[in-house]
C-alpha cells in the first residue's frame, strides 16, 4: 500500500548509505589520477565497440543471452530493489540466461554515473528520462534503441520522453510518479475543508488554515532539490508547460521577467509554507503533515514512505489549482524512471532482448505481484490490480494531464542544476527580497555553464 | 657513501662492486616511491592545474576547450559560494585552533593525574574519534533536528540549528569539536605520560607551582607533539568536508572549498574545468601552510 518506492531520492538520514557515499566519495578522489589517465584507452575500445553490426537484431526478435543488469537500488533496500531483482529473475528463468545483478545504493549509483559509465558499465542500467538520458545520448554513452520502439503498451508521451535531441529513442519507461499536492482526509473532513478547484478556493483554504493555527503547507529545501517541485509547478501554472522546457533546454533566460514573477508569486506563498525550511528534510516535513501540523504537502507520491503506516491509508491528493485561467493546470510534475543500454555493452543485441522485456506489461505484472509495494507501470497494458487507491488516481492524474514534465534537475543541464540552481533557490528562501540579484546570477552562471 | 674511503686504491675496487649492487638497491627503492608520488600526486596535481584553463563535461578528451583564465574569473566574480567557502574554511582553523585544541590539552593535563575514574573520562573523550565523520553527522542531526531534535525538544526553541545559515557553521564546529577535542586530549596524554617524572620533581623541590611547573617546565619539554598538534589542527581544518557534506553538501553557510570542488566534480555535475580551478585555488592555500610547517620541520632537524 505505499507508492512508488523507485522515488529519486532516499533519506539523507540513513546512516548506512551515508556512510557508504562518504567512502565512496573519497574513494574515488583518490582514485581521480587513475581514472582521469584512463580515459584514453576506453575510449579508443568504445570507439570500436560502436562500430557494431546493429540493425540485424533488435525489438522482439533481439537475440536474448547474457546480461548484466545495474540497479541503482541497494540490496534489501525495499520495494524498489525487490521489483527491479523480480524481473531480472524472472526474465533470466523466462530466457534461459543468466542475468547478473549489480545492486548499488541509490545515490551513489546517480552520484558516480558519469564515472560509472565512463568505465565498465553493466549491459542495462536503470535511470531516468529528461535531459538527464539525453545528454548521454548525445555525448554516446548511451545505445540507440529506436529498433526496440513502438512498445506495445506505450503512449506516444512515453515514446517522447524516451527520445534524444536526435530524434531516436535511448531509453525504456519502467514506471512514474506524479507530483501533487498531498493531504489527510480526515483533517479535511473534521475541517469542513474540500479540494480546491480554483486559485480564490486555494486562497481561501489557506487563510481558513492559518486561521485554525495549521501551517498550509509542509515545506522542507534541505534536501536541495526539494524545493525544486514548487519552483516547477508554479513555473507551470504561470509561464506554462512550454516555458519550462525552453527555460530548462536553456532557449529562455533565468533573468526573464516570467521567471521573475515566478518568484514574485513564491515570495506571497512563503507565509503559508512552513519556516525554516532550509534545516528540514522531507520525512520531517511529511511527518509534520502527517500529525496534522500542516494540512497539505506538495511532493511526489514517495511522500507515502515518510509518514507513518497508520496514516498512509488517510492520504489523498489534488493537483496544483490554475493560477492563470489562460494558462490552465493541465501539466504537471511526473518523473520517469526505466532503463538505458550502455554504449559499451558486451552484448548489444542481449541487452536489448532484456530491455525490451523490461518494458512489457509482463515485467511490470511480475514486479508488482512480486513485490511488497508496487509501482505505476509505464505500460499501460500493466495490471492495476496491485495499485492502492492513491496509484489508480495517479493514474488518472497522469493520463488527464496534457503536458508532463520530468523534473527541475531532470530537464535541465546536470552542471547548471546541481551546482547553481540547487543554490539559489536555497537563496531565494533565505533572502527573498532578492529576486533581482538571484536571478541575475543564475542567468550569469547559466551562460558561462552552457556556453 | 663511498666518497671518505675514495682516496684507497686497494678497498677502491670493492666499494665499486659493492656500490653497483647498492647503487640498484637504492634505484629500486627510491624509484619506486617517485613513481607512485610522480603517478598520484604529481600528475594529478599538473592535470588539474592544466584542467583549471578548459571547460570539460569529462566525455570525451576531444570536447576538452580552452578558455584561458575564464574559470578562476567565474569563481572569484559570478560564483557567490566561493567568498563564503574561504571565509568558512578559515573560521574552522581558528576555532579549531582556539577551542578544541585548548580544552583537549586541558583534559589531558587533568587527566594526566591519576584521579579516580580517569580511565573511564579518557575512554568517554576519545570515544568520538574513533566514529566516522559521516556518523558524527547523524548523531548531531539527533540532536539539532528543528522539529524532532533534543536540543529543540528539552529547550522549546524553535532553532533551525542546520538550516539557519547564520548558526549552522557554529553547529557544525560544534559537532567537530566535539569529535577533534578527545583526539588532542589523547596525543597530549601520550606525551605527558613520556615526561620525565624527575623533571616535575625538580620542579616542585624548587617550589615551583602546578600551573607554573606546566607552562615553564612542562610545555616546553612538550615542544615535539605541540607542533604534531599544530600541524594535526591545520590538516583537519584544510580537509574539513565529510560533515558539511553529509549535512547538506557543503552549501547553505556551509560553504567549504573541498564542497564546493566536490559538488562540480564529483556527483552528476561534471564540470572538470571550473572544478579543477576551485582544485588548485584549494592547493595554493594548502602549500602556504606546508611551505610553513617544512620550514619549522627542518630548522628543528638543523638544530
Amino acid at each position: 500500500m505505499t507508492g512508488s518506492g523507485s522515488l529519486d531520492r532516499r533519506s539523507s538520514t540513513v546512516p548506512a548509505s551515508v556512510q557508504a557515499l562518504g567512502r565512496r566519495s573519497l574513494l574515488r578522489g583518490a582514485l581521480g589520477a587513475g581514472a582521469l589517465l584512463g580515459v584514453p584507452t576506453l575510449l579508443s575500445s568504445c570507439g570500436g565497440g560502436d562500430a557494431k553490426p546493429s540493425g540485424s537484431g533488435g525489438g522482439a526478435s533481439a537475440k536474448a543471452g547474457p546480461v548484466k543488469f545495474g540497479m541503482n537500488e541497494a540490496k534489501g533496500s525495499g520495494p524498489a530493489y525487490e521489483r527491479l531483482s523480480a524481473m531480472a529473475d524472472a526474465y533470466a528463468k523466462k530466457a534461459g540466461v543468466t542475468v547478473s545483478q549489480n545492486a548499488v545504493d541509490h545515490n551513489t549509483f546517480q552520484e558516480s554515473i558519469s564515472t560509472y559509465l565512463q568505465g565498465t558499465p553493466d549491459d542495462v542500467f536503470t535511470w531516468f528520462a529528461g535531459y538527464r538520458m539525453s545528454q548521454f545520448a548525445t555525448n554516446g554513452q548511451i545505445a540507440d534503441l529506436s529498433d526496440v520502439w513502438p512498445i506495445d503498451g506505450m503512449s506516444d508521451a512515453f515514446k517522447k520522453s524516451a527520445t534524444a535531441e536526435d530524434g531516436k529513442q535511448y531509453f525504456v519507461p519502467s514506471s512514474y510518479y506524479p507530483w501533487a499536492v498531498f493531504y489527510r482526509k480526515s483533517v479535511f473532513e473534521k475541517n469542513g475543508w474540500s479540494e480546491p478547484k480554483s486559485q480564490d478556493d486555494f486562497m481561501a483554504l489557506m487563510k481558513d488554515m492559518q486561521g485554525k493555527k495549521i501551517t498550509p503547507f509542509a515545506f522542507a529545501a534541505k534536501d536541495a532539490w526539494a524545493p525544486m517541485g514548487t519552483f516547477d509547478i508554479l513555473n507551470m501554472r504561470l509561464n506554462g508547460y512550454d516555458f519550462h522546457m525552453e527555460l530548462t533546454k536553456g532557449k529562455k533566460n533565468w533573468d526573464s521577467p516570467e521567471v521573475r514573477r515566478v518568484f514574485e508569486t513564491w515570495k506571497t506563498m512563503l507565509p503559508y509554507q512552513q519556516e525554516n525550511a532550509l534545516g528540514r528534510t522531507w520525512q520531517e516535513a511529511a511527518t509534520s503533515m502527517a500529525k496534522g501540523e500542516c494540512g497539505m504537502y506538495l511532493l511526489g507520491t514517495f511522500v507515502v514512505d515518510g509518514v507513518p503506516k497508520e496514516t498512509q491509508d488517510d492520504l489523498d491528493f489534488f493537483t496544483y489549482p490554475a493560477l492563470d485561467q489562460s494558462i490552465g493546470a493541465d501539466a504537471l510534475d511526473a518523473p520517469i524512471d526505466g532503463y538505458c543500454v550502455s554504449a559499451n555493452a558486451q552484448n548489444e543485441d542481449a541487452a536489448k532482448a532484456f530491455i525490451t522485456y523490461l518494458g512489457s506489461a509482463e515485467a511490470a505484472d511480475v514486479a508488482n505481484n512480486s513485490a511488497s509495494a508496487p509501482f505505476i507501470a509505464a505500460n499501460s497494458n500493466a495490471s492495476t490490480a496491485k495499485y492502492g487507491a492513491l496509484q489508480k488516481k495517479s493514474v488518472e492524474v497522469v493520463q488527464n494531464a496534457k503536458s508532463i514534465a520530468q523534473f527541475l534537475d531532470r530537464d535541465t543541464n546536470a552542471d547548471l542544476a546541481n551546482t547553481v540552481i540547487t543554490a539559489s533557490l536555497q537563496e531565494f528562501l533565505k533572502n527573498p527580497d532578492k529576486i533581482d540579484s538571484i536571478t541575475t546570477s543564475i542567468q550569469q552562471q547559466a551562460k558561462s555553464i552552457l556556453g | 657513501m663511498a666518497t671518505r674511503t675514495a682516496g684507497k686504491p686497494s678497498t677502491r675496487r670493492v666499494e665499486k662492486r659493492r656500490s653497483t649492487r647498492e647503487r640498484l638497491i637504492i634505484a629500486t627503492m627510491i624509484g619506486i616511491p617517485t613513481l607512485l608520488v610522480v603517478w598520484l600526486v604529481w600528475l594529478p596535481a599538473i592535470a588539474s592545474f592544466l584542467l583549471s584553463f578548459t571547460r570539460w563535461n569529462g566525455f570525451k578528451l576531444s570536447s576538452i576547450e580552452w578558455v584561458g583564465v575564464q574559470n578562476y574569473k567565474d569563481i572569484t566574480t559570478i560564483y557567490p559560494p566561493f567568498w563564503p567557502a574561504i571565509q568558512h574554511n578559515v573560521i574552522w582553523l581558528v576555532f579549531l585552533f582556539v577551542f578544541p585544541t585548548i580544552l583537549g590539552m586541558l583534559l589531558a593535563v587533568v587527566l594526566d593525574h591519576e584521579m579516580w575514574g580517569s580511565r573511564f573520562y579518557q575512554t568517554a573523550f576519545y570515544l568520538p574519534v574513533v566514529l566516522s565523520m559521516a556518523l558524527v553527522g547523524f548523531i548531531w542531526q539527533l540532536f539539532y533536528s528543528t522539529d524532532q531534535g533534543l536540543i529543540n525538544e528539552v529547550f522549546g526553541s524553535k532553532v533551525d540549528w542546520y538550516g539557519d545559515p547564520s548558526v549552522n557553521l557554529w553547529a557544525v564546529l560544534v559537532a567537530t569539536a566535539w569529535r577533534h577535542t578527545g583526539y588532542i586530549m589523547l596525543i597530549y596524554l601520550a606525551g605527558l605520560k613520556g615526561i620525565d617524572a624527575s623533571l616535575r620533581e625538580a620542579a616542585a623541590v624548587d617550589g615551583a607551582s602546578e600551573v607554573k611547573t606546566f607552562f615553564h617546565v612542562i610545555f616546553p619539554v612538550m615542544r615535539p607533539i605541540n607542533l604534531i598538534v599544530l600541524v594535526i589542527v591545520v590538516i583537519e581544518s584544510l580537509r574539513a568536508f565529510d560533515l558539511v557534506w553529509i549535512i547538506n553538501k557543503g552549501r547553505n553557510g556551509l560553504e567549504l572549498i573541498s564542497a564546493l570542488v566536490s559538488q562540480n566534480v564529483i556527483g552528476e555535475a561534471t564540470r572538470y574545468g571550473f572544478g579543477s580551478a576551485l582544485a588548485v585555488i584549494m592547493m595554493i592555500i594548502s602549500s602556504v601552510f606546508i611551505t610553513i610547517y617544512l620550514r619549522i620541520v627542518f630548522r628543528e632537524e638543523r638544530r
